[in-house]
């Protein structure tokens, strides 16, 4: 990014960053009350209904063990992969165009994450028991199946949200000062505990950004990692059209895929109701739009590779069921996420379109709206046709399972509010890495400016 | 004792050869198709000894049904030639289950007598053993299931009641082996003899197509059956190695 790009000053991006911080208006009150209430009354709820009368308030059934939780948990968890990621590729390659955005993209990893993991609980039957699937010495010298890919599932979850929460902070360390030197009372003692004594020292600058790149590294094979483990819990099944090889690529790439597209819808937001119009602009939404073209084209390929492979096999149930995926109960279902994901992004090939915000706004959800139906029929079909016909069946979601999918959205939000109150949601010392050094500036502040 | 020599000892004893495969005893079971009529007498004794709830009509339709012994049906034609045949589906004991390696937790491991067995206070519900049984024959209870009174009074003892949110399948009726076992034991310690128990689906099959034993005992009437030339496995080719054999039905 050029210089020129800013027209402003350090202190300018603090007020900026603060002031988005610091003053709240009756807007912020009204989305955190109204996200709140939806959380509690189609999250909370439903689940709390589902808890007390057992997994049969949801629309399971006997083929179809699994339904729109473990989709919605892929999902979330898909939506997790590019922001850490995204930002650790990105800040490896140094692409300075992520500086103004990355903070909320990684912001988005941790709350999906956190979604997910609570869907996990949603999920289970007897989730009171869940920390069984965690190995922990007890005196009863009972361990959790390491054979397991369900376990190896919750030991990736466990490790990238760890990972995620020490990158984000680690990254905020400076910008806390910085806000710290900039309020008073009881937000400047937290701000004081949370940047851990941040003086701006060049040995402190120097150590961040060692830690900061070796953890970007770390995150980067954890990130594939975590998502091909989610797709083992499926590809390691003898369920045809689960049974492939493929399944942990095609994860990973549909992971960053929606990833990504949340990253232009989230962003889009940001700019519109924080104010960031200087900060967030047509340049990332350009690179961002390349970025997604070239996963939707890689995601296309695959699913291309997917139909093939069921075809080559030369066995009933892998034609029956691939039969099914494209012409069955389900297949408008299929049809409109080909549309949403492999043909609408098409337009991206135009610069006129990557550049426009509205459009990219609409096609990001599009997106979004292809990747969960993409989820959900990789549970839903493939159990609807298994090896035996007569255990054939369809499964359709209850209200309390479409409650709570709208109700996990509402708990992201509330997530995603609680945070941009808390962190300051631009990397104020990254942007200002990109402007010119002010010349004369009186006194400039000691704290969280760069080195 | 130190951790490492603990962790050694164990090594030893489970690492040794054939651990996984060679059982106190084998429990197998094959069902004569050619005997079977599909009368459905199997699937209410199991329903009986193994305090299997009755869902009721809405659940049903939902396709939420609890039987761990059903008989499927398959038609073949159209209707003035239709033809029906069926076959009895049960958990077929594989000894290279699916199911099992899936459990996070372990809740459904293979035993020493290579039964594939379940452990209901165990079970989180995570339902991945049903998405991975390639015969379907694992069922899940959505929900806490009541029986009308005075149907309460009818529980088997011998047997859990599940509760909300535990998977369950057939287990061979792995209370009669229990009890057999223990009354072997407690007689001069020999072995369980064939015929001296049946789960509940072999002893009511009105004609004798449900034959039970140790596949071990060489003498045992199952071993016998099992080695007709009609055995064949259901999806043998997915290298389950279950312990259920069929013997085909030879058209007239």
């Amino acid at each position: 990014m050029t210089t020129e790009t800013f027209k402003l000053g350090y202190n300018d991006i603090h007020d900026d960053v603060v002031r988005s911080i610091v003053k709240t208006g009756p807007k912020y009150y009204i989305a955190l009350a109204t996200a709140g209430g939806v959380t509690l009354l189609c999250f909370f709820f439903p689940w709390s209904y589902q808890l007390y009368y057992g997994i049969g308030a949801a629309g399971m059934n006997h083929p179809g063990v699994w339904g729109t939780y473990l989709a919605s948990f892929i999902f979330w968890i898909g939506l997790s992969h590019s922001g850490t990621l995204l930002s650790c590729v990105l800040h490896l390659t140094n692409s300075s165009w992520r500086k103004a955005m990355y903070r909320s993209a990684e912001a988005m990893t941790l709350f999906s994450l956190v979604v997910a993991a609570t869907y996990v609980m949603v999920h289970v039957g007897r989730p009171w028991f869940i920390h069984w699937a965690v190995p922990y010495p007890n005196q009863m010298e009972l361990w959790p199946n390491f054979r397991s890919p369900l376990l190896f599932d919750v030991m990736a979850i466990a490790t990238y949200i760890t990972g995620s929460t020490i990158f984000i902070y680690m990254g905020s360390i400076p910008d806390f000062a910085a806000v710290r030197d900039r309020t008073s009372g009881w937000r400047n003692t937290m701000y004081t505990l949370l940047s851990l004594g941040w003086r701006g020292t060049d040995k402190e600058w120097h150590r961040l950004h060692w830690a900061y790149t070796f953890l970007a590294v770390l995150i980067i094979p954890l990130a594939v990692s975590v998502h091909s483990i989610v797709s083992w819990d499926f590809a390691m099944s003898i369920v045809p059209s689960l049974h492939q090889t493929i399944f942990a690529p095609y994860f990973v790439v549909g992971a960053i895929y929606s990833g990504t597209a949340g990253i232009v819808t989230v962003m889009f937001v940001l700019r519109k109701t924080m104010g960031f119009e200087q900060y967030i602009t047509k340049l990332h939404f350009d690179n961002l739009g390349k970025l997604l073209l070239v996963l939707s084209l890689i995601w296309t390929y695959i699913n291309g590779v997917e139909l093939f492979t069921a075809w080559y096999s030369g066995t009933s149930e892998e034609y029956e069921a691939l039969g099914y995926k494209l012409f069955g109960y389900y297949a408008w279902l299929y049809w409109e996420m080909i549309l949403f994901c492999a043909v609408a992004p098409m337009l991206m090939f135009s610069t006129r379109f990557r550049t426009s915000f509205v459009p990219m706004l609409i096609l990001s959800i599009a997106i979004n709206i292809g990747m969960y139906t993409e989820r959900f029929l990789i549970v839903a079909t493939s159990l609807s046709r298994q090896y035996l016909p007569d255990a054939w069946g369809t499964y359709v979601p209850s209200p309390v399972e479409i409650s709570i999918m709208v109700g996990s959205f509402a708990l992201f939000t509330t997530l995603f509010l609680i945070f941009v109150k808390i962190f300051p949601s631009v990397s104020m010392y990254e942007v200002k890495e990109t402007m010119a050094t002010p010349k004369m500036e009186p006194a400039a502040p000691a704290a969280g400016s760069p080195a | 004792m130190s951790l490492f020599s603990r962790f050694m000892d164990g090594w030893r004893k489970y690492r040794k050869p054939g651990y996984y495969d060679e059982f106190d005893y084998h429990w197998t079971m094959t069902i004569d198709l050619d005997k079977c009529t599909g009368c459905e007498a199997c699937v209410t004794a199991c329903q009986a000894e193994n305090n299997i709830p009755v869902v009721g009509e809405d659940e049903m339709a939902k396709g939420r049904e609890m039987q761990w012994i059903r008989i499927e049906r398959y038609w073949e034609g159209e209707y003035p030639n239709a033809k029906l045949s069926f076959i009895p589906m049960m958990c077929q004991h594989c000894d290279a289950a699916p199911c099992e390696t899936v459990c996070p937790v372990g809740a459904t491991y293979h035993n020493q007598d290579g039964l594939n067995a379940q452990i209901y206070n165990r079970c989180i519900g995570t339902r991945a053993c049903a998405v991975y049984c390639p015969y379907e024959v694992r069922y899940f209870n959505y929900y806490d299931h009541e029986w009308d009174s005075p149907l309460e009074q009818q529980l088997n003892p011998d047997v859990t009641v599940r509760g909300k949110g535990v998977m369950e399948k057939c287990t061979f009726c792995i209370q009669r082996i229990r009890q057999a076992k223990d009354v072997a034991k407690d007689d001069d310690r020999r072995r369980v003899q064939d015929g001296e128990m049946q789960p509940a689906c072999v002893q009511t099959c009105p004609t004798k197509a449900l034959v039970f034993g140790d596949r071990k005992e060489h003498e045992s009437q199952v071993y016998k059956s099992m080695n007709d030339p009609r055995n064949y496995r259901v999806l043998d080719e997915l290298n389950t190695d279950s312990s259920v054999f069929y013997l085909k039905k030879v058209d007239a």
